[in-house]
């Protein structure tokens, strides 16, 4: 119970010889292809031909209007090697990647560890520490950031700051605090991790004369490990794609100074606003093999410090 | 009456316990903050959004409020609100409808490719939507389709939100076989199984399906922001978009009632939902 591994499909026993008879193999499979249409269909059509259709349109020169037209490897080496505001917009994302990820999966944890031996107002925390999971993806919070941490907005009159979002070093932390701000949703996953964790484990612990910290390092983080790579791979693969706030935060513009210039706003800008359909698709592309490689290298990782309790000897 | 040995057995005042409380509820004061400073400065008079340091507004300026009515670009809030529930509304029912029976083909039933293809439907919960953006932004431009609704509702009737195929498979999984085996020998055939044994046991992960949807496609932003043109087929979140253009300080007042407005649904969901909703995210990440 305590792993996210999927059984694989083919694991199911097979059904013993008394079983009821099965209805005819055909007509059964038939009844699965019903039910799987739309998906089918969606996948077909919105998702692997749009794949293919992009990959190919990364290779072409293209404003929606006139026939694309082959350019080969041109988009991408005009990229990586004439385009300044395209690393500015790599480093920004990169830069908001690493601050916003940790800070939120620290805090989350923090919190969880702080809620789960309550007795009483468990429950209230658990939702209320949530909320902002829910409202913080709005375009009204992120309206409400933009004030708070703009010249006069209450952070300047607290700190003094004079305005973190007219200020290139500091706009792009603004951006990475709502996002850090939203911890209730894996949050509430610690939460649910940490209390299947049989206590057991801690009261031998305990008897073995482990103190709080060698418990949380040898019973905790272990216990945990699934959970937070869960955690882990699915905050960085939002991360990477952040928008809203980078948007309303900086009026649309990834300013100041494309400080706030994230990666999807710059193939927003491109693509929708510059009507380079065939470099903002390349820009996909590369976001999208980014975003494979950084998944493929956590799940590498992995395997050294995540502990599936049901697996013991990985 | 042993009435006095509960107090002896109470060990002295729990400073720890009180310490744990203050903490999590200074806390909780910091992260609401935003939310307070929301719905004071949706009532406070233009002369002191920026210049007073008061949280609470001097009175209540409910004419904020009354000027968010009248909508944005001469489009009436009303119609801005039933733009955001029709998108909002189609998606629901489309994630409802086709994720819940692919879901069901893949927990329960047998096809070929069954792995290989759950393994696909795994993979895109990771794809990122930007790889997929633009070709379905062409596709719905060649159908004549960009400025409709269309774009925004269609992709939900066609199981494209694999998370939720995800989340139902694994509730699914968890509901006893013998139901549907009995329900075989009954006579019922996969259809009939499906829409009256395993459907109305899955009813909590359809209620989570249909609260997150809502939810997540009220707040979205990006994929209103590049189908819709006409202000009179704005959302509510496009409808403040043109606030982050050119908002200057003397509409922040009515800005922030029209955002306050625009949040509404959402906060009264959570308080109505919170335990599908808290439950729905813990069980996405634990349940196996």
């Amino acid at each position: 119970m305590t792993t996210t591994d999927i059984p694989a499909p083919t694991a199911r026993p097979k059904r013993p010889a008394t079983a009821p008879k099965r209805r005819p193999k055909r007509e059964r499979e038939g009844a699965a292809w019903v039910f799987l249409s739309p998906w089918v269909l969606g996948a077909i059509v919105l998702t692997l031909l749009p794949m293919a259709v992009s990959l190919y349109l990364s290779f072409t020169d293209y404003n929606l209007f006139d026939p694309p037209r082959w350019v080969g490897l041109r988009n991408y080496t005009q990229m990586f090697t004439e385009d300044p505001r395209y690393w500015r917009s790599v480093m920004t994302t990169l830069t908001y990647v690493v601050i916003a990820v940790p800070l939120q999966l620290a805090l989350a944890l923090a919190v969880a560890l702080a809620l789960k031996p309550m007795k009483r107002g468990k429950g209230f925390y658990r939702s209320a520490f949530y909320a902002p999971s829910l409202l913080g993806a709005s375009m009204s919070i992120a309206l409400v950031w933009r004030a708070v941490f703009n010249d006069g907005g209450t952070v300047d009159n607290l700190l003094g700051t004079g305005g973190w979002v007219n200020k290139p070093g500091w706009a792009l932390l603004s951006v990475a605090l709502l996002t850090v701000w939203q911890f209730g949703a894996p949050m509430v996953i610690f939460l649910a991790g940490l209390q299947q964790i049989p206590a057991e484990l801690y009261e031998a612990a305990a008897v073995d004369g482990a103190g709080k910290w060698r418990q949380f390092v040898s019973v905790t983080v272990p216990m945990l490990s699934p959970v937070l790579f869960f955690n882990l791979v699915l905050q960085t693969i939002q991360a990477f794609q952040v928008f809203t706030p980078a948007f309303a935060v900086s009026a649309g513009k990834g300013g100041p100074a494309d400080s706030t210039l994230v990666y999807t706003m710059y193939l927003y800008d491109r693509g929708f606003v510059a009507s380079h359909m065939g470099y903002a698709s390349a820009m996909a592309w590369v976001l999208l093999l980014v975003i494979g490689a950084v998944t493929a290298v956590l799940f590498r990782t992995s395997r050294s410090w995540v502990f599936y309790a049901s697996e013991g000897d990985r | 009456m042993t009435v006095v040995s509960t107090t002896a057995d109470r060990k002295p005042v729990r400073w720890g316990r009180i310490a744990l409380h203050l903490g999590c509820l200074a806390a909780l004061l910091v992260m609401l903050y935003p939310l307070a400073w929301l719905l004071a400065t949706s009532l406070k008079p233009a002369d002191e959004v920026i210049a007073s340091l008061d949280l609470l507004p001097s009175h209540l300026e409910w004419s904020n409020y009354k000027t968010a009515m009248d909508g944005v670009n001469d489009v009436s809030i009303w119609r801005l609100l039933s733009n955001s529930l029709l998108i909002a509304g189609g998606a629901v029912l489309g994630n409802v409808i086709s994720c819940s029976l692919a879901a069901y083909a893949f927990a329960r039933l047998r096809f070929r490719f069954r792995g290989p293809l759950f393994a696909f439907m795994i993979a895109t919960i990771m794809l990122p939507h930007h790889a997929v953006l633009i070709p379905q932004y062409i596709i719905f431009n060649q159908l004549g389709l960009v400025n409709t609704y269309w774009p925004l509702i269609l992709p939900k009737f066609l199981a494209t939100e694999a998370f939720f195929v995800f989340l139902i498979v694994q509730f699914m999984r968890g509901l006893p076989r013998e139901l549907e085996e009995a329900a075989r020998i009954d006579g019922c055939g996969p259809f009939r199984s499906f829409f009256q044994v395993v459907l109305p046991l899955t009813r909590p992960a359809l209620i989570t399906t249909a609260i997150f949807t809502f939810i997540w496609t009220w707040n979205d932003f990006f994929t209103q922001l590049i189908y819709l043109f006409d202000p009179d087929k704005f959302t509510l979140t496009l409808a403040l978009r043109s606030f982050v253009d050119a908002s200057s300080q003397s509409s922040f007042g009515p800005m922030f009632a029209m955002s306050v407005i625009a949040l509404l649904p959402i906060v009264l969901f959570f308080l109505a939902f919170q335990r599908f909703l808290v439950e729905g995210m813990a069980s996405s990440g634990v349940k196996g």
